[in-house]
């Protein structure tokens, strides 16, 4: 197989017959419902929708990725079940899963059917993924965003699946699958609805002075000047005080966009198999944008040409961007 | 049967003195039956206090505890690699939680217990594991009592032990980079162990003054207290074994007394909430994510 395969996210069906026709490998994609980890209002497809989708992406050469990447709490397994009977009848490629009993399940239904591990299931060492694919024969882990190049390339090396991992778009700082904060502060859990920072729950309040605060239920995220432009309130991405800082400050991270453009040669040389970009909830024109972006990179690197990088650092123009842990370990 | 009460390993970099004291005083005092030993947060923290726990066991086992080991939550060096392949061999008999499917690897065919950081949310998830040899499962503190409760039937039919956590900060995530580190301008591997200064937490305010968030290394916790002391009587019926009390910078065996005595039902659920109020934390006490709301809430009980 080759390495570099573009996974591009596909939040409605629209999208992902743009993603398909800008030149994805692959789309992932979910149900209207808890199944997936991006559960929010107006996104996902209907098992219609779903089905349509995938017939057009293999109608032209691309795969379809079912998203069924979060937690069923006990009482409502039957929702992940049934989306994974969907997902077999429709023929989807492979199920992104994170849930040990989700891939239990559909391993002894569906033996045939391909199982990837996703980074919710946060398996970051070769004894974890190795876990993961001798229970329930994953075939690729994505990778958590934690880990530095060299890392990657010495994991490669100890674990019998493929390696897929995050390029382009927003970069979470808590690993993934064990973050309740979204919870905390609303009530809406990440693992069990597939919600973070529901639209629901987020306010943008003016200020006598001018100023913005967003907040998320009954805490308030970040404050911006009059002048400024508010960003949406994420906790991980916030600003806050501690006794050391008694400016406010990011505590976890800037808001920042994860771009690894000029890392895509390393990392296939480190043995990563696929290449995925975030971005369900992102528009038609964005998805249009990137995914164009990153095909034409990969096709030069498979050429042994030169990518043009000026492309894809546009992407990105106007937002700070990181190339976050994968550069170095100082990132920790 | 009763129900146990066990405590949780030392989320926070308390040093060696302050552990030795800490655990002496449970060995002695404290009315819980299960002990959890060993660092669970950070590895580079373990060098400092691992030489102390086999007597720090030895201590808690004459006081009539049972001693378990936590493994590490988050694994990525080679080093955290090889902890756990140790702890999980299991050389001197006591029992080891999995708190990272690393471990579950090793565990795999043998007894062992399945930490609260393992993820098991439902009853697909239970028994998969119980088939690879878990018998004991202590569930994600963001769960809601609605689904503690079938897990309770479904841990019954497989025979196997459930714990909730009922005290303490409620562990909402961890990460690769290590906060404690970034807010005094340090990295993971140049921080100088600057978490040893908050024994109960770095403490994150809002922009408007409000409390919200404890920063602990890599770990980010609730503000409050998690307290479902008003809804242990209930519990054992729904199939809790066992109630767990993370350690926090107060008077545990006066906590583990007031939880001991409304499990027993000694004392009753409003007594015993007045009981624990007025050991005066300092600390909001909440209870939204066991009904199932924000997690920093506290609901009163409807009577």
């Amino acid at each position: 197989m080759k390495y570099g395969e573009l996974i591009c996210p596909a939040g409605t069906p629209a999208a992902l017959r743009t993603a398909v026709d800008a030149g994805a490998d692959a789309v992932y994609c979910g149900f209207q419902n808890a199944t997936n980890a991006r559960n929010f209002p107006g996104l996902n497809f209907t098992p219609d929708e779903m089905q349509e989708g995938v017939a057009y992406a293999h109608a032209r050469g691309a795969k379809v990725l079912l998203a069924l990447n979060t937690f069923p709490p006990a009482g409502k397994f039957g929702l992940w079940r049934e989306a994974a009977d969907l997902g077999v009848r429709f023929g989807v490629d492979a199920m992104i899963v994170a849930d040990m009993g989700v891939a239990d399940v559909i391993r002894n239904a569906h033996p045939d059917q391909r199982l990837h591990l996703s980074v919710q299931a946060a398996a970051s060492s070769p004894e974890a993924i190795c876990y993961y694919v001798e229970e329930f024969d994953i075939r690729r882990v994505v990778l958590p965003r934690i880990l530095t190049v060299p890392e990657i390339k010495a994991l490669a090396a100890e674990i019998p699946c493929e390696i897929e991992t995050f390029i382009f778009g927003n970069h979470g700082l808590m690993v993934e699958g064990r973050c309740s904060l979204t919870n905390y502060a609303t009530g809406l859990s990440t693992n069990m609805d597939g919600v973070c920072s529901p639209a629901g729950d987020v306010e943008y309040r003016r200020e006598a002075d001018g100023s913005m605060s967003t907040r998320l239920g009954a805490f308030t995220i970040d404050k911006f000047g009059a002048e400024e432009t508010a960003g949406y309130p994420t906790i991980c991405k916030g600003r806050y005080r501690t006794p050391c800082r008694d400016e406010g400050y990011y505590a976890f991270e800037e808001p920042i966009s994860l771009n690894l453009a000029r890392m895509l040669p390393d990392l296939m040389n480190a043995g990563v198999h696929a290449f995925k970009i975030e971005g369900r909830q992102r528009s038609r024109a964005y998805v249009r944008q990137v995914v164009s972006a990153f095909r034409a990179a990969v096709d030069a690197i498979r050429a042994g040409q030169e990518p043009l990088l000026a492309d894809l650092v546009a992407l990105t123009e106007g937002q700070k961007e990181t190339q976050g842990a994968f550069k170095t370990k100082t990132w920790r | 049967m009763t129900q146990q009460l066990t405590l949780g390993p030392i989320p926070f970099h308390w040093s060696a003195d302050m552990r030795r004291d800490f655990y002496a005083r449970i060995a002695d005092e404290a009315e819980v039956d299960t002990v959890y030993l060993g660092e669970v947060i950070c590895s580079k923290r373990a060098p400092f206090f691992e030489a102390d726990l086999p007597e720090i066991a030895e201590r808690l086992e004459a006081g009539g505890k049972r001693v378990v080991w936590s493994s590490l939550a988050e694994i990525l060096l080679k080093r955290e690699r090889k902890a756990t392949e140790g702890l999980c061999a299991g050389e001197d008999g006591r029992g080891v939680e999995a708190n990272n499917a690393a471990a579950l690897r090793h565990l795999a065919g043998q007894p062992h217990r399945v930490g609260p950081f393992m993820n098991v949310y439902n009853e697909e998830t239970m028994r998969f594991l119980a088939a690879k040899g878990a018998n004991h499962f202590t569930l994600p503190v963001e769960m809601p009592a609605t689904s503690v409760e079938v897990m309770g039937t479904a841990a019954r039919a497989l025979g196997v032990g459930l714990e909730i956590q009922v005290f303490g900060r409620a562990s909402l995530a961890v990460s690769a980079r290590c906060y404690h580190a970034r807010a005094h301008g340090r990295t993971k591997d140049s921080c100088l162990f600057v978490c040893e200064e908050d024994p109960d937490g770095m403490p994150l305010t809002t922009l408007d003054g409000t409390e919200f968030l404890v920063v602990n290394g890599i770990q980010t916790m609730s503000r409050t207290y998690v307290s479902l002391l008003e809804f242990v009587p209930q519990t054992a019926a729904m199939g809790v074994t066992a109630l767990r009390l993370m350690p926090q910078m107060q008077d545990m065996v006066a906590v583990a007394g007031v939880f001991r005595a409304v499990a027993d039902g000694r004392v009753s659920a409003d007594e015993g909430t007045a009981q624990l109020d007025a050991l005066g934390f300092g600390v909001p006490l909440s209870n939204g994510f066991w009904l199932g709301e924000a997690g920093y809430r506290r609901i009163a009980r409807a009577s």
